[in-house]
């Protein structure tokens, strides 16, 4: 197996409702907690697993607001497992899961500067590193029902941006979407094999924009809409 | 990279502490005279462990959870940094071997060249590992290149080498072959230096396109989705302005180099020999420790591109 996500940058609002609720999540479960520091004060700060940025693609007036959510990719060549010298990051063989065994992290950050993706965040309260367990206490819980054995980010985005399941599988949800809408790697030029899919936006026709007009009857009638509305 | 000063302090100290030791053991096995005599070596070798263990004991100084520090030997087969580690720790038997060679005056000239060869050899490697644990890193473009573990072995070499002439200077007063052999080291480092300033100032690597997947058009940060620093901005953003940091280069350019090769080449003949050598350890190391920071300061982690920076 190998689990993984796919984000689809079209639909996804960058609402946060990702990053609430698996910050939420996972300051209860087994990574716990995620430590705030200084919550009401000057400087809020605090460890998340996933982060949404606002990015603008293309030149005005084409230009398209882009929500970007990231959290680990759960690379297949993971550098922050080969990097760790505690054998603390490790590479689930069974799922592709990557998780910190949090008794053995020394917090020399290594694994922070060997990811790319700033997937990892040291907890200064606790002086473990913490990271995106792709919500493995929830996805594995028998005692929830089937359907919500998901990661928290995919179930509870409001726009269904996000898809969880196995790219092993060639027919599963993650795979035939990530196929069709060709489904992309962030920085495959290092070489981590990132899991995790992007989609992209779908082309859409330009929207008419507002243009200046230059004939010499506009010239008129802003001259007498002046007029009128002194 | 936020520079963190014990780290700095780490990877000089100790650099020094291996290449002293290692100069020192190359120097007894291949000169047929030993004009340090074992008292000297002794003090030379026992100079570089002080270093060393002081380097050492620096590094755990930025671990986060240091009771943990133990387990960083498990995985040498793949982490550099545990490699480092057990080379690190190891060398202290290998050093202790060669210094009881000495001190008991122990075994023929073979085996005492042997151990020498064998234990200079554990010591650059060490420092090799050390630059490798930076080099190693594709997520930083001015540290993933062979200059960085060639500097590291030949900085710490040249502070070693310094050393070793005041050292050597102490028992003995005609060292001109040596002089010059450490003046050539010097002048090697600071080439190797140089080239990497310039290596580093051309664009390459992974850009905000990659980064976000839109390769075909014009991608700009709007907004980075929190409202105060985070760890990764604690650690990753750490800027200096353009100009000082050209600034700090002729600095480094100035002491690490320039001054500790101009005392060797002229002060040894006008100035009083141990003067010329404590003027030229200080300003090496002053200037090493300027280019360590250098060595942070300048370089750029690509998760910046999430941040704002359009090419790494």
């Amino acid at each position: 197996m190998k689990l993984g996500l796919v984000i689809d940058l079209d639909t996804c609002v960058g609402c946060n409702a990702c990053a609430v609720a698996c910050k939420q999540w996972n300051t209860s479960g087994t990574t716990g907690p995620l430590t705030d520091f200084e919550p009401y004060g000057k400087d809020p700060t605090g460890v998340w697993f996933n982060r949404i940025r606002n990015y603008e693609v293309g030149d005005y007036p084409n230009s398209k607001t882009v929500h970007f959510p990231m959290s680990c990719m759960h690379c297949d060549d993971a550098a922050c497992v080969t990097v760790c010298p505690t054998g603390a990051s490790y590479k689930r063989e069974e799922d592709g899961i990557v998780l910190v065994d949090q008794d053995k992290c020394m917090g020399c950050n290594y694994c922070a500067w060997a990811c790319p993706y700033g997937a990892r965040e040291l907890d200064r309260e606790d002086g473990v590193m913490k990271k995106c367990t792709l919500c493995v206490d929830r996805i594995y819980d028998h005692n929830l029902p089937e359907e919500e054995r998901k990661p928290a980010c995919v179930m509870t985005c409001p726009s269904h941006a996000r898809y969880f399941g196995d790219f092993d599988d060639p027919n599963s949800e993650v795979s035939i979407i990530s196929r069709e809408r060709n489904g992309e790697q962030l920085m495959p030029e290092l070489g981590y094999e990132p899991v995790n899919k992007y989609l992209s936006p779908r082309e859409k026709k330009n929207v008419d924009t507002y243009i200046n007009e230059t004939k010499s009857i506009k010239a008129v009638k802003d001259w007498v809409n002046r007029l009128v509305s002194r | 990279m936020h520079p963190a000063l014990s780290v700095i302090f780490f990877t000089v100290t100790s650099g020094t502490g291996y290449g002293l030791f290692a100069i020192t053991c190359l120097y007894n096995s291949i000169s047929q005279t030993n004009p340090l005599g074992s008292e000297g070596i002794l003090l030379s070798c026992g100079i570089a462990l002080v270093l060393i263990t002081f380097g050492l004991i620096s590094s755990t100084f930025h671990l986060a959870n240091p009771k943990n520090a133990w387990r960083a030997f498990s995985r040498i087969r793949t982490s550099w940094l545990a490699r480092e580690g057990l080379l690190a720790v190891l060398f202290y038997p290998v050093a202790a071997l060669y210094m009881v060679t000495i001190w008991k005056d122990l075994g023929g000239y073979n085996w005492l060249a042997i151990i020498s060869i064998f234990a200079a050899l554990w010591a650059i490697t060490t420092i090799f590992s050390t630059g490798m644990i930076y080099a190693c890193l594709k997520t930083i473009r001015q540290w993933h290149n062979a200059l960085t573990p060639i500097n590291y072995i030949l900085l710490g070499a040249m502070l070693g080498g310094l050393i070793f002439l005041f050292i050597v200077s102490i028992y003995e007063t005609v060292i001109a072959g040596l002089v010059v052999t450490i003046t050539y080291l010097i002048i090697i480092a600071a080439i190797s230096k140089i080239i990497y300033f310039f290596w580093i100032g051309a664009p390459a690597g992974p850009t905000i396109n990659t980064a976000t997947s839109f390769t075909r058009s014009m991608v700009r940060l709007l907004d980075v989705g929190h409202t105060a620093g985070t760890f990764l901005t604690d650690e990753f953003g750490y800027q200096v302005a353009r100009v000082r940091l050209i600034a700090l280069r002729w600095l480094v350019l100035l002491f690490a180099f320039a001054i500790p090769a101009l005392v060797l080449w002229v002060g040894v003949t006008i100035m009083p020999i141990s003067i010329v050598f404590i003027i030229a350890i200080i300003s090496g190391f002053i200037g090493v420790m300027i280019e360590r920071w250098l060595f942070f300061a300048e370089a750029r982690h690509v998760v910046n591109l999430y941040h704002g920076t359009q090419q790494c």
